[in-house]
């Protein structure tokens, strides 16, 4: 049996399930007891669960996860709130420099499965606060990287990662909360958190993104289907483990791929994505691979201006016109 | 940890038995360090060495009044602590070597020396970062009740980054079972305290966090026994944390690679005086603790223990190549 949920409510009752099964499992951040979470996915866990265990920290992102690293080595389950993804530069060196490095650094001795939560985003927010940083984790050994599309993969993802033995970034992103999607009717259902997800079948040119890209992507197959083009829609869902072969091998069937994007294209997700293709499928690329990405500023405030930065579903679509206008074999480039 | 036993030797707070124990460590750290120094010259040790020599008298006497339970979490300047809490000293010299018999198999080297079986958590070498993870722990003691105060090391230049502040006021305003141990060897690398913080006592920061506090002399054992006894009786009994600022200062230079020209050599001798182990050691047998011979053979007994450690940290093999790509992921990935 299947509900259709939001994304906001698969976290809910992921964290939910997971506090009630589990003792250890705290959550902890800015203003997630008493106001109810920025994007309110802990509202009335408070009431609920009490201050031992939904624990409203000092805006001190270092601190808040330092301290959830700790408490991970201590035999605990600490969810660790960092309300949007721009904050968590404050707690870079916590993130990289210890709980992606205590597992090796000292020869497997223990791990500090720390679960640190937190959302991508823009809405006329401006520079500071509309940025997109999956990448810069994604790039660390000793991190797993899950940044979900769906209901299902929060939630799934999110139990996982709740018992699982790795730190994990989990980042969710603020403009989809209240996408809808079925999720299974299973307290233990979980997800392994590996693997990219064919999520529509196409042969004419293969999608791959991820978060708010996908439904992007989706959008743009959904349009372009009814002029005859059939897009292979690829959710990437996990960025670390990052599973390219699963786009390599649909580049195979389509012979062309457009990466989607919010962040940076430079040195971003998509760069890795498309050097993995080439070295992986490049005698079955008919065209160069397109990339989208969000324009190379600081994201300014204006309404105009800031979708002017961001992709959206015409984007998306017209880089798919871009490389089916492409063939090397044709040379018509 | 102290013996259970109840008499106390005149003028000292602790039995025979312990207070030749603590004397066996100094001695045992010095020598220790000692050889390391020797053992970088000859290439034998590579990257950052820190050495403790002057400082012993801190790690010794404060994990002498510590339960085996409580949490331990040093900087990088850590062989003292990990051979105060009984790690093994050749395991802890091979480490240094880089072999696969270290204790941390040749992957964290001299900063990173662990042994979560003693609940030691590590030396961490990035400046104060490791005061988050000692709250953190507390914080896990205190939730899961387990009655374990969780002790950090770090010098006075930590005391200045952020990562200091949030973890004192996180650990005050939850009330969390911490020893904030301050090491006030009065120098971060070659920058003196007087250049880089707004106040010369450490131990006046904590104020800022309602928190009880104390000077204590770094160099006197039995001081560092007896009043981190007194901070963790607080800790143990629900009072929240305890800062201690160890006056202290190191001999040497911060590390290997330190040319030391940012102070005297007359200051360094200034100190010399106030070496914690001939000063200990006067004490023992001016109170009739111990002759001077049997000193002499506890002496003797450490620097043959560090021998014996670096002929097997010598002997040891370099970690297998084979398994460089272990310990990354503690759950499998199954993906290519
Ligand atoms: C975040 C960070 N910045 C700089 C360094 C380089 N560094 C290593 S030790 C040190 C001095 C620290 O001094 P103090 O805290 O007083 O400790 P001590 O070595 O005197 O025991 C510096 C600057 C570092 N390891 N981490
Ligand atoms: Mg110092």
């Amino acid at each position: 049996m299947a509900r259709e949920i939001t994304v906001r409510d698969a976290l809910r009752e992921a964290l939910r399930e997971e506090m009630d099964s589990n003792e250890a499992v705290v959550l902890m951040g800015e203003d997630i007891g008493a106001y109810g979470g920025s994007f309110v996915v802990t509202a009335g866990f408070l009431d609920e669960y009490g201050r031992k265990r939904v624990i409203d920290t000092p805006i001190a992102e270092l601190g808040i996860v330092g301290s959830a690293v700790g408490m991970a080595m201590g035999g605990m389950r600490p969810v660790a709130e960092l309300m949007t993804i721009n904050f968590s530069l404050l707690a870079m060196d916590q993130i990289v420099n210890h709980a992606a490095k205590m597992y090796a650094m000292f020869n497997g001795q223990f791990t500090a499965p720390v679960v640190i939560r937190t959302a991508s985003g823009w809405g006329q927010l401006a520079a500071t606060h509309s940025q997109t940083f999956e990448g810069w984790y994604a790039h660390v050994p000793g991190l797993r990287v899950v940044m979900p599309a769906t209901p299902a993969d929060h939630k799934g993802f999110m139990k996982a990662a709740l018992r699982g033995n790795d730190p994990v970034m989990f980042i969710e992103h603020s403009l989809i909360y209240r996408n809808r999607g079925e999720v299974p009717d299973d307290d233990d259902f979980t997800l392994p958190m590996e693997g990219a997800e064919v999520r529509r079948e196409g042969e004419h040119v293969t999608i791959a993104s991820w978060s708010r890209g996908y439904y992007l992507a989706m959008a743009a197959a959904e349009e372009l289907a009814s002029e005859g083009i059939e897009c292979e829609v690829i959710d990437m869902r996990v960025l670390r483990p990052m599973d390219t072969a699963t786009v390599a091998e649909s580049v195979r069937k389509t012979n062309r791929l457009v990466v989607v994007e919010e962040g940076w294209k430079t040195l971003g997700v998509g760069s890795e994505i498309s050097a993995a293709v080439q070295e992986q499928a490049f005698d079955y690329l008919d065209a160069p691979i397109e990339r989208v990405g969000s324009l190379e500023i600081p994201v300014p405030y204006n309404r105009q201006m800031e979708r002017a930065v961001f992709p959206d579903k015409d984007t998306v679509v017209e880089a798919v016109r871009t490389v089916l206008a492409k063939d090397i074999n044709t040379a018509n480039v | 940890m102290a013996s259970t036993k109840k008499s106390r030797t005149k003028g000292f707070p602790l039995e025979k038995d312990d207070l030749l124990d603590m004397y066996r460590q100094m001695c045992l750290i010095r020598e220790f360090e000692e050889a390391c120094a020797q053992q970088y010259s000859m290439g034998k040790i590579a990257g950052f060495l820190h050495l403790y020599i002057g400082e012993e008298a801190i790690a010794v006497g404060s994990i002498k009044a510590m339960e085996e339970r409580d949490h331990v979490l040093t900087h990088y300047r850590d062989h003292g602590y990990a051979l105060a809490l009984g790690l093994d000293t050749g395991e802890v010299m091979a480490e240094l070597f880089g072999k696969e018999t270290g204790v941390t198999g040749g992957r964290g080297g001299s900063m990173h020396l662990a042994d979560a079986s003693k609940n030691f958590w590590g030396g961490y070498a990035i400046v104060s970062g490791h005061l988050l993870l000692t709250v953190g722990l507390a914080y896990a003691s205190k939730y899961l009740d387990e009655d374990r105060v969780a002790v950090c090391y770090f010098g006075d230049g930590a005391t200045n980054a952020g990562a200091f502040h949030e973890a004192m006021n996180m650990a005050a305003v939850w009330n969390l079972p911490v020893i904030f141990m301050c090491e006030n060897n009065l120098y971060g690398m070659g920058t003196a305290v007087e250049h880089v913080s707004a106040v010369q006592e450490m131990a006046k920061k904590a104020l800022a966090y309602d928190m009880p506090a104390m000077q204590v002399d770094g160099q006197n054992v039995t001081e560092m026994y007896e009043k981190t006894k007194e901070a963790l009786d607080h800790c143990r009994s629900g009072k929240g944390p305890y800062f201690i600022e160890a006056l202290t200062y190191r001999f040497r230079g911060h590390s290997m690679a330190d040319p030391e020209q940012y102070r005297e050599r007359e200051e360094i001798d200034q100190y010399r005086a106030y070496d914690p182990i001939p000063l200990f050691r006067d004490r023992l047998i001016e109170e009739k603790v111990a002759k001077e011979d049997e000193l002499e053979k506890i002496q003797k007994a450490a620097r043959e223990e560090v021998e014996a450690a670096v002929k097997f940290a010598d002997e040891s093999k370099d970690p297998d190549l084979d398994t460089l790509g272990d310990f990354v992921y503690a759950d499998p990935i199954t993906i290519k």
